[in-house]
């Protein structure tokens, strides 16, 4: 009688690995190459020893930086990834207010607009936005990689949401005891939406780590560029080591996978209020 | 402390209009009631005197300064909410302190005062705790706290009560007016619970449609409802409405209630179209000689309240009932309170007796019309 039950649970079950090696394979690969001497990355790419080494080394990540200045393409990308978060959350975060709060005219058309960005892909103006800053002679810096991507629709639309769902009297309650506008949003507001700033910064974050296109589009000199570039760099600088490619990918998503295991908490409340309430 | 005068107020929503154009005066420490069921315009009353809403048209003075221009922080008025809007994230300290951090006021200044209200209101032993960890009472009293800290001209509370238990709302009522009456502060307190508005209110005022029906002291809107609005919406269970038939015979006017006909003292007058009795005006033995009015009815439910009971009967003829913009006719059952005599059964036929001289007259457009 009860063996049907537990063999279907454990079938489910088995099921249910397969599919998690399947996806987790690539990153796997991608660890276990990194440890491993080069030549037998691409050499055991076919077997299970790709998965299982028998010798482990740190010499590729030594390789990373003395190969190539890594140190440098890390504190770009952290320095670009900083502003975009920094500014954008506090952009956005007007943006939402203002969308979801204040009675302005022209409110709605600007909402639906806000929308309605949230479809164009970053691709279809990259040309047009490249030539208009290279017209203003502005490029190859830290900044210009930032600040297109301050200003987010799907940030200002999350912020929305959780603003629409906050208790309105909150903020009443605060202009009555005497606290103007600006007062109300940072004592006020700003406290009760730490899940939707937590949800933006890495939504920001995440979106912007990989970014490679525009660096690529608007950078000439190695100071100012960051990780993507820096990993794609390695395809110039013969001979093609593989090893040292895997080190730099984990050594790159790192700080993305440490930012998430802080924030999880937060993230996960965020997606979950603004879900409820938009 | 102050005086708050609305002059011409009107007030629309796009197109919709919610208060025409309302006159009000509320004078220096009085404790002044807005009642009226949902969507009466109260609660946009006092919105429009607390800022966050600004009027249409008219003007609003606080103390004899005009406020149509200011902002909620220039008016000085404090605010309790229905669901009292503390800030989640900050202790009932921070709560209490909050208003008077507005004001820039200095930090020994600030803990006497905090100390001061959390005394008033035995929040002492919670200071330090977030609202979240607070029972429903306590909140509610921190939310009167924080308006008390700042010392205000004005003290606005919409539905302060409306969240709490039967028990603790009778509690805390006690407690808000003998706070108010302590410390003196004009208020208006908007409500649509009209035991509320009669036992605390130095005056009520009944709103319907944003046109206030009447103004005056409980007893007096009670005893002398200006129309038939006022008279079914003050007690409980409501009075009961007739729109009885009218005779002349024998010298005499005689009017037909509840399928008996009655003879009509002199100067009943001649305008009466509706007549009104409060179920306390009924009684099985009052009410005895040439101005009593009897009617029957069969006995449709009884509610034992301990010393008295309701009895509610099905009688014949026509019963009334206000209804927004107009008279409705009711389900048609008369409702009287009954101190003495046997508890009637169910379908038993009752014959009440009242004094005609208990009778609210009213004219065809539900205005009150006073015996002559």
């Amino acid at each position: 009688m009860n063996r049907w039950p537990r063999l279907r649970a454990a079938l489910a079950y088995a099921l249910l690995l397969a599919f998690t090696l399947l996806f987790v394979a690539p990153v796997l690969f991608m660890l276990v190459g990194s440890l491993k001497p080069d030549d037998l990355v691409l050499a055991e790419a076919g077997t299970m020893r790709a998965f299982f080494p028998d010798t482990i080394s740190l010499g590729n990540y030594r390789a990373v930086f003395e190969r190539v200045p890594f140190g440098l393409y890390l504190a770009s990308s952290l320095i670009i990834n900083g502003l975009i978060v920094g500014l954008g959350l506090l952009v956005n975060a007007f943006a939402g207010y203002a969308l979801a709060r204040l009675r302005w005219w022209g409110r709605e058309a600007m909402l639906a607009l806000v929308l309605a960005v949230l479809v164009i892909p970053f691709e279809a103006i990259a040309i047009p936005l490249f030539y208009q800053l290279s017209w203003i002679g502005w490029r190859d810096d830290w900044l210009v990689q930032a600040i297109p991507f301050v200003a987010n629709p799907l940030a200002i639309f999350l912020f929305y949401s959780f603003f629409l769902g906050l208790p309105r009297e909150l903020e009443e309650a605060a202009r009555v005891d005497g606290a103007s506008v600006l007062r109300t949003f940072f004592a006020i507001v700003v406290p009760n939406a730490k899940p939707a700033f937590a949800s933006v910064a890495i939504v920001l974050f995440l979106f912007h780590w990989g970014m490679y296109l525009w660096p690529l589009l608007m950078t000439t000199s190695e100071a100012v560029r960051p990780l993507p570039l820096g990993i794609a760099n390695f395809h110039t600088l013969p001979p093609l080591q593989w090893g040292d490619i895997m080190a730099f990918g984990v050594l790159m998503v790192l700080p993305v996978l440490i930012l998430f295991v802080v924030f999880q908490r937060w993230f996960v409340r965020g997606v979950a209020s603004t879900g409820v309430k938009g | 402390m102050a005086e708050v005068e609305f002059e011409q107020v009107r007030k629309a929503f796009g197109g919709h209009t919610v208060i025409p154009a309302l006159d009000l005066q509320v004078r220096d420490g009085e404790l002044l009631v807005l009642l009226g069921p949902s969507g009466c315009g109260k609660s946009t009353l006092l919105r429009l005197l607390a800022g966050l809403e600004v009027a249409s048209g008219g003007e609003i003075r606080i103390g004899g300064r005009a406020v149509d221009g200011l902002g909620p922080r220039e008016r000085n008025i404090a605010m309790v909410f229905q669901n009292y809007a503390l800030y989640p994230h900050k202790t009932v300290r921070g709560n209490l302190e909050f208003p008077l951090r507005m004001r820039g006021m200095r930090r020994g200044e600030r803990d006497r005062r905090v100390a001061e209200a959390a005394r008033a209101l035995g929040l002492d032993a919670v200071l330090d705790k977030r609202p979240a960890e607070l029972s429903g009472g306590q909140r509610q009293r921190v939310a009167m706290g924080r308006a008390i800290v700042r010392e205000p001209d004005v003290f606005l509370m919409d539905e302060p009560l409306s969240n709490l238990d039967a028990r603790l709302r009778v509690q805390i009522r006690a407690e808000i007016g003998a706070l108010q009456r302590r410390i003196g502060v004009t208020t208006l307190y908007v409500t649509h619970d009209q035991v509320e508005a009669m036992t605390l209110g130095d005056r009520v005022a009944v709103m319907r449609d944003g046109v206030i029906q009447q103004i005056g002291p409980p007893a007096a809107l009670y005893e002398h409802p200006a129309n038939l609005f006022v008279a079914g919406f003050l007690g409980s269970p409501a009075m009961n409405l007739f729109e009885p038939a009218f005779e002349q015979r024998e010298g005499a006017r005689w009017m037909q209630l509840g399928g008996n006909w009655s003879r009509l003292p002199e100067g009943v007058p001649k305008q009466s179209r509706f007549a009104g009795l409060r179920p306390e005006a009924f009684g099985a033995g009052n009410a005895e000689g040439a101005h009593a009015i009897t009617l029957r009815g069969e006995v449709h439910a009884v509610e034992l309240l301990g010393h008295e009971r309701i009895v509610y009967l099905r009688t014949e003829g026509r019963m009334v009932e206000p209804v927004p913009g107009g008279i409705g006719t009711s389900d048609g059952l008369l409702a009287a309170r009954l101190t003495d005599g046997p508890a009637p059964s169910l379908g038993e036929t009752l014959t009440l007796r009242a004094n005609a001289g208990n009778i609210h007259w009213f004219d065809a457009e539900g205005t009150a019309v006073e015996a002559e």
